[in-house]
């Protein structure tokens, strides 16, 4: 099915993309542009995986978007890998968010600037909901929509603490792909 | 300063551990350490920070190097950012690891495939929480709706972001929000 070989990922490539993408994500929403960039258009990691590293990613502490980042270069090249993504996604962000708060300071608020903020980081926040949508699109047969929309109202709508969800959660999904596995 | 530094630490490496789920399950905390515990700024600053450290670019748990150079200047913000990822960083390279040495045996397809699901649910989880905490209104709503159509039908992502700040400027521009600041 994945007999295709995917393009090998140099580090100068994982540098300069995670730097880019660093750069770019205005308003977050970065596991939408790394499923652009590190899946769609470049092809270094099947989807599968790549939805694997999101939910490593929220399931081990730390922040979600860094662990992710983290995972793909790991996955890709290892120590090395991990250590380009990392830096390209966090080296030039935290100078430009110091800048920011020098303005801030010069500024004594952040008046005026604050409104635009908001319609930056709602539009930021459609590249996560994109990469929700693309994914949700391409599940077939009822039992990953079961899950998906279990584990959404339990932590979305219900605020339930995540831990417990998806010690639940996930070894039933996992029993479930098993069978229907089984039953292809 | 050292005692700042050292404070910063002892503040965001704890954080790193417990932040299950990612930014949005640490901002309380970071909030009441920073203004109640040690008085390194006031809410209203804090809150402005929250607002710059989710539009600007990269990850938003960025507040933190924020918090720490309100706290202790540069020096505070590389021991408080430092402090948040360096934690976790090394217990899911562990993880990852592991996961690697697997490649592609068929148990690890599986389990893939079991939890790419879980993902789509937290994804979305994860997009109402930011919400939330944004105490995003009609508008935003409405920015959010028309740039998730965006971007699936393939618009550039560069575009839509530049497109609405600009639309915000000019909707500030005419008075039509904002104005209060």
């Amino acid at each position: 099915m994945t007999t295709t070989p995917r393009p090998k990922a140099r580090l100068a490539d994982i540098l300069r993309v995670f730097t880019a993408m660093g750069m770019a994500s205005f308003g977050g929403g970065l596991p939408g542009w790394m499923h652009r960039e590190v899946v769609l258009k470049r092809g270094w990691m099947s989807e599968e995986s790549f939805l694997a590293g999101i939910a490593l990613g929220q399931v081990l502490p730390g922040p979600n978007s860094v662990n992710l980042a983290l995972y793909i270069g790991q996955q890709l090249r290892g120590w090395p890998g991990a250590a380009c993504a990392f830096l390209g996604i966090l080296g030039p962000p935290f100078l430009f968010i110091l800048g920011l708060a020098l303005l801030y300071g010069w500024m004594g608020g952040a008046a005026g600037l604050g409104v635009v903020l908001a319609g930056v980081a709602a539009a930021g926040l459609a590249n996560s909901l994109t990469v929700g949508l693309r994914t949700a699109r391409r599940m077939r047969g009822w039992w990953p929509w079961a899950v998906a929309v279990l584990t959404f109202l339990a932590i979305g709508v219900l605020r339930l603490p995540m831990i417990p969800v998806v010690l639940v959660l996930v070894p039933a999904s996992i029993a479930l792909a098993w069978r229907a596995g089984r039953h292809a | 300063m050292p005692e700042r530094l050292l404070a910063l630490v002892l503040v965001f490496a704890p954080l790193s551990l417990v932040s299950l789920g990612g930014g949005p399950s640490i901002f309380a905390e970071m909030q009441r350490q920073a203004v109640e515990v040690h008085g390194w700024m006031t809410d209203a600053q804090f809150v402005d920070l929250f607002a710059i450290s989710r539009a600007a670019p990269g990850p938003g748990s960025l507040i933190a190097a924020l918090v720490g150079w309100q706290a202790a200047g540069f020096a505070g913000a590389l021991a408080a950012a430092l402090a948040l990822y360096l934690p976790s960083t090394c217990l899911l390279l562990a993880v990852g690891h592991w996961w690697r040495r697997k490649g592609d045996s068929p148990a690890r397809k599986v389990i893939e495939r079991g939890l790419a699901p879980i993902a789509v649910g937290l994804i979305f989880a994860g997009v109402l929480t930011l919400l939330r905490a944004d105490g995003a209104g009609w508008l935003e709503l409405l920015v959010l709706g028309a740039c998730t159509a965006a971007l699936l039908r393939g618009a550039s992502p560069y575009l839509v972001l530049l497109l609405v700040a600009l639309l915000y400027a000019g909707l500030q521009q005419a008075g039509v929000i904002g104005g209060t600041g």
